[in-house]
This record gives structure tokens, C-alpha cells and sequence, in this order.
């Protein structure tokens, strides 16, 4: 069914992997219940998962009650939200501080969160394996401009330099030439988070192709007369892809914890839009009455970043193909 | 006399190490190789036999020394400029799965040379006839035309190296460096590749520089030897002269170290202690902390390498007695 070349090995070598292809499915399944969430959480949620339902009520276990019921502290003081009902059509997880559904929230947070997280990875690895690449490859100066670059951005702590930005780009939107991008545009965390990483995705790619540039199939080419371009693309790229390719799941595992923490921080994903780490935040108030508000979202990022890391771990043993044939002889 | 198709003089290659260190791969060497002469080229690990190889083809920059190709000057050529003069010169490498792109087909591997070099009257190469030619090399090399549409790693060694020499022979070159090719395969296959190479040679008349630092394959394919030890070339003759009767120490030692049926002569003993570092090779004769008829000129007056009889040159204060 499989081509008998590197990748219809290392294809083969991923399905073998039991744990990495849970994870794939975990992904996947979590992938297409966020994304498709406008499609039917209308049918499974209370409430649009925007707007707030203070003053609403509920039907649970066939009687009607508050969202927003009065608190069970000794002076009963202040309100509570619902906590979950576990009925998909009356509050499943329980609703936030405004009345909103958690569920409905969780599924169109998640949308954002992996919108984010995807498009960041996919444009840092873009955009590192560019410098990459060119530092790797041309050596000298190039390499050492780009690399003492990469350095200072290194230098600066990844959190820092995402928070600093996005209070920038929040308070002004993104002005890069005629376009500007809303504040509120999810294009604003992608392209921060996606900068920030580009050190993190760089460096291995660089030495990766320094690697391959020395490596006797390049110097073979060279024998043979091969211009550098056709090195270039016919030698270096396909041998780098590998790495990109297991980068992309570990990145998108950290471009995901790094918007959760930008909007927990209010300086994601802006409101009304919703987030994992908005939703965290709306919790954090709850935490004490309503843990799940917060517990919900915290475990959907736990899950999502287990299963990237344990697919990024089997896409590394799966496309390890020297090894493989080395080892059969 | 007819010129050299290949004539390297005063080669010097210094790699530079951490701490101002300067590590001397070649010191001042000199060879020549004469149209459809095969040059053997021994000596062990470290002498620079691998540098030499890849220098003589301007694969590996040298500081100073010249280089000329079939009369024309490449020594500072441009990597563009050695490009079209690449058709003539190739080169086979040790590791034959290191030498193969693990992610292209074997057609494609062989085919590259064709594609990028257009054929001598100027016009690009058809994928009829680059199929057509294909198809001739994996003839040459007695490998299954099938093979083509294969990856490097469904192949064992001696079929890969094939494959290696298969592609350093599709441009029709007229010198092959090979790069100790047979040292990392099954002595069995060992002899199948060098009676391959031996093969071609005759039936397209190529020129060899043979790298090995196995003396029975040397013997086997040389018309020439050429004995390197650090970095500098100890002893140079015509094949069976140099391995019936060695005038170098270090040859005769070589030579001793192999494993023979029948002695003709009392060897001398096997060399004691390893090859001194070539970062502060020892003054004199290089050879002298391990040569068993040293002499005390020998530390300190570095002997050149001087004419014997019958040709052959020898870098020795104290060379052994050519004949019984």
C-alpha cells in the first residue's frame, strides 16, 4: 500500500506505534469536535456560548432553576452560576460567572486555541526553517548574522517577549504597511507566538542542514557537478523535512500553552471571543465554588498537549530512517 | 613521454584545531598519473590519503600546491568554473550508503550527472536517451535494470557501491579517485568489486587513483603505488617492485603486516606503538620513532624523496637493499 521509500517506511513504522496513533486519534477527534462545534453545539448546549443568561432559568431533573443561584456559603451572600448538571441539554459542565454555557464555551474556545496554536507552529516553523536554512547553508556571514540574531532573541525569555509584544499589538492593532490587523484579530496571537518560537525551531534546523552540507551525498553531488540550487533542493530540503516534521507537533504543543497563557493573561484572544485560557481565567473567580469552569479547559490543554508530544515522540522514532536501515543490514 | 592526465605538485593541506593547533594532512606531496595507469595509494588511517583524494578532485580546498587536469590548470578554479571539467573526473567514496541521497530513487541518483551536464555537442540529454543510458550502466555495473526504481537502503553494500560506481561512470569520466571503496565491505565482495573496477578500466579505459589502506587489494588493481604516512609520501614505484622489494622501512613493515602464504624473504618485525600525532609530527624522518633501522641522522635531517634505481623514489636516509 506504501511506497517502499523512506516515507512509506517511516508511515509503516507510525502505524506500528500504538501509543502515537491514540494520539493521532485524540487529535483528530478533538480536532474535528471544536471545529465542527457551529455545526451542532446548538443541539447539545444551553445557551449561545457569547452572549450572557444571568437572569435565566433551567429545566433539571424536571425542575426549573436559576442559572444564577444564590450562594451556599453559611450567609448565603452573593450568587453562584450552575455548577454541571452532566445533561448535555441543561448546563453539562455548569455555567460561567455570566451564565454561559461551559461546554458550548470549551468547544468554541477550543476552536480558537487550536486555530492558534496550528497557525502559529505552521507559520514559526515557516519562517524559521527560511533562516534556518539560509544560515545553514551559506555559512559565514549569513550564518552569523542570522545566528547571533537568533541568539539575542533567545536571550530574552520567551513569555516576556510574547507578553511585551501582545500588549503592544492590543492596545494598537498591527499596522505592517497599508494592512492593519484588529486588536481583536486572531492573526495577532498567531503571529506572535509564532515569532517568539522561531529561535526554538531555527537552531535544530541550521544544524541539520550544516550536517547534510558536509554530508558525503552532498559532497558526492558536488563530484558530480551538481550546482548548489540543485543541492539545495534535490539533496538538502528532503533531507530536512524529517525534522520539521517532528518539530511541528512539539511546537504546536508550546504555541498552544503560549496562547492559553496570553489570554489567561487577557492579552490572547480578546472577549467576546473565547479561548482555553480565557476560560481559565472566567474560572479562576469560580475556583473555589465552581471548580470545573476552570478544571475543563485546564484539562482539554493537558490532553491536547499530552497527545502532541506522544505523536511528536513517534513521528521521531518513525522517521529515523538511517537507523532503521541500518539496523536490517 | 605523454602528459600526465592528472599532475598534483607540492600539495599542502593544513586543518586548523581548537587552541592555534595546525593539524598537517599533506606535507609537500606530488604525484602524477599517467593516462590508463591505475595508482594505488597506501598508507593508514590518518595519512592523508582521504584528503589527497578529495584535493586532487577540488572537493577539499588545499593552502598551497597546484593541481592540473589533462594539462589545464584547476587549482583555483571556482566551484562553477570546475563544474563543466567535473564530466572528466569522478570519484568513488568508502561509505556507499553515506554517498546515496537515502530519499531518491536509485534512477534518479544515476540519472542526476546526466541531468545536470549537457552532452558534449551543448544539447540537454532526452529522457529517452538518459533511460537508454541508464539502462546501459546497470548492465555495466551487473545490476537488474529494476534496481532503478529501488531506494540505497533495500540494497546490501556491494550492490550499493555498484550503484556509486554506476553514477561516477554515467559522463563517461576519464579518472575515477576511488576513495578506499572495498574497505567497508565483505572481503568476499571485496573481490567482486575490484575485479569490477578492474573490468572497466580495460573495457573503457579509464584511469584509477586507488585509495586503500588494504595492500593485497592495491596489489591486485595497481599499476602503480604510491606509500603515504603522515601526510607525506614515503615511497613511490611501479607495483611489483615495491611489493617484492620494498626500500622504505615503513613499506617493508606494511608489507610484513600482511598475512602471507609464502615468505620470501625474513620480514621485518611488525611496527611497535601507534602513528604519532600528525598535530607535532616528530622532526627528522616522520618515520623514525617507529622504524627498526633507525639511525641518528634520522631525528634530525628530514630525508627527501630521491631517485632509486629502476625509478622509483623513495623518502629514506637508510633505504633497504632493493634487490636479494
Amino acid at each position: 500500500m506504501f511506497s517502499s521509500g523512506p516515507w512509506g517506511q517511516a508511515i509503516r513504522a507510525l502505524r506500528y506505534n500504538r501509543s502515537a496513533m491514540i494520539a493521532l486519534a485524540v487529535l483528530l477527534a478533538l480536532a474535528l469536535l471544536c471545529a465542527l462545534a457551529p455545526i451542532y453545539a446548538r443541539h447539545i448546549a444551553k445557551t449561545d456560548p457569547f452572549t450572557s443568561n444571568v437572569a435565566g432559568t433551567v429545566l433539571v431533573n424536571g425542575q426549573e432553576t436559576d442559572i444564577m443561584q444564590p450562594n451556599d456559603n453559611p450567609l448565603h451572600l452573593g450568587l453562584s452560576p450552575i455548577g454541571p448538571t452532566w445533561h448535555p441539554q441543561s448546563f453539562l459542565l455548569g455555567a460561567d460567572s455570566q451564565g454561559r454555557d461551559v461546554a458550548a464555551r470549551l468547544l468554541y474556545g477550543g476552536r480558537n486555541s487550536l486555530i492558534i496554536a496550528f497557525g502559529a507552529a505552521t507559520l514559526c516553523i515557516l519562517m524559521a526553517s527560511c533562516i534556518g536554512i539560509a544560515a545553514g547553508f551559506f555559512g559565514g556571514i549569513t550564518d552569523a548574522v542570522l545566528s547571533r540574531l537568533m541568539d539575542i532573541m533567545w536571550a530574552v525569555p520567551v513569555y516576556l517577549f510574547a507578553i511585551s509584544l501582545s500588549i503592544v499589538t492590543i492596545t494598537q492593532g498591527l499596522k505592517i504597511g497599508p494592512f492593519t490587523i484588529a486588536s481583536d484579530n486572531l492573526m495577532i496571537p498567531v503571529f506572535i507566538i509564532a515569532l517568539v518560537y522561531v529561535p526554538y525551531a531555527a537552531r535544530p534546523v541550521r544544524g541539520r542542514v550544516m550536517t547534510l552540507r558536509s554530508a558525503e551525498f552532498v559532497i558526492a553531488a558536488r563530484s558530480l557537478g551538481v550546482p548548489r540550487r540543485r543541492i539545495l533542493v534535490k539533496d538538502i530540503l528532503p533531507n530536512v523535512l524529517p525534522t520539521l516534521v517532528v518539530l511541528a507537533p512539539l511546537l504546536t504543543a508550546l504555541s498552544l500553552l503560549a496562547e492559553s497563557s496570553l489570554s489567561f493573561l487577557s492579552i490572547g484572544v480578546q472577549a467576546p471571543a473565547a479561548s482555553w485560557g480565557t476560560i481559565i481565567q472566567d474560572g479562576e473567580g469560580l475556583i473555589y465554588t465552581r471548580p470545573m469552569v476552570a478544571v475543563a479547559p485546564g484539562l482539554m490543554i493537558v490532553i491536547t498537549v499530552l497527545a502532541l508530544n506522544i505523536l511528536g515522540d513517534g513521528l521521531r522514532d518513525a522517521l529515523d530512517v538511517r537507523e532503521t536501515s541500518r539496523r536490517s543490514g | 613521454m605523454n602528459t600526465p592526465l592528472l599532475d598534483a605538485r607540492n600539495l599542502k593541506k593544513t586543518y586548523s584545531l581548537s587552541g592555534g593547533r595546525k593539524l598537517r594532512a599533506l606535507d609537500d606531496v606530488s604525484i602524477q598519473v599517467m593516462p590508463g595507469e591505475v595508482l594505488g595509494l597506501v598508507g593508514e588511517s590518518g595519512c592523508g590519503k582521504s584528503t589527497l583524494g578529495r584535493s586532487l578532485l577540488r572537493l577539499t580546498d588545499i593552502n598551497s600546491g597546484s593541481i592540473a587536469f589533462d594539462g589545464q590548470d584547476i587549482t583555483r578554479l571556482s566551484e562553477r568554473a570546475m563544474r563543466p571539467l567535473r564530466t572528466g573526473m569522478q570519484m568513488v567514496f568508502q561509505d556507499s550508503y553515506a554517498s546515496l541521497n537515502p530519499r531518491r530513487r536509485i534512477g534518479d541518483l544515476i540519472a542526476e550527472p546526466l541531468l545536470v551536464h549537457r552532452r558534449p555537442d551543448g544539447a540537454r540529454r532526452s529522457a529517452a536517451e538518459i533511460r537508454e543510458r541508464l539502462t546501459e550502466l546497470m548492465e555495466l555495473v551487473s545490476l537488474p535494470a529494476s534496481a532503478l526504481s529501488r531506494y540505497p537502503h533495500e540494497f546490501s553494500g556491494g550492490q550499493r557501491q555498484r550503484i556509486n560506481i554506476a553514477r561516477a561512470l554515467a559522463l563517461s569520466p576519464r579518472l575515477v579517485v576511488a576513495d578506499e571503496p572495498v574497505s567497508a565491505l565483505d572481503v568476499s565482495v571485496q573481490a567482486q568489486i575490484v575485479n569490477l573496477f578492474s573490468d572497466l578500466r580495460e573495457r573503457l579505459g579509464l584511469t584509477y587513483v586507488f585509495i586503500a589502506h588494504d595492500l593485497a587489494v592495491v596489489r591486485q588493481i595497481s599499476t602503480r603505488v604510491t606509500v603515504m604516512y603522515l601526510g607525506a609520501v614515503v615511497e613511490l614505484g611501479e607495483t611489483d617492485q615495491v611489493m617484492h622489494a620494498p626500500a622504505h622501512p615503513y613499506t617493508a613493515a606494511l608489507l610484513a603486516s600482511v598475512p602471507r602464504p609464502v615468505t620470501g624473504r625474513q620480514p621485518l618485525p611488525l611496527l611497535k606503538g601507534d602513528v604519532p600525532s600528525p598535530v607535532s609530527p616528530p622532526p627528522g624522518c616522520r618515520f623514525h620513532t617507529r622504524c627498526p633501522v633507525v639511525q641518528e641522522r634520522c631525528s634530525k635531517e628530514r630525508p627527501e624523496l630521491r631517485p632509486l634505481e629502476g625509478g622509483r623514489l623513495v623518502a629514506c636516509h637508510f633505504p633497504l637493499a632493493a634487490a636479494e
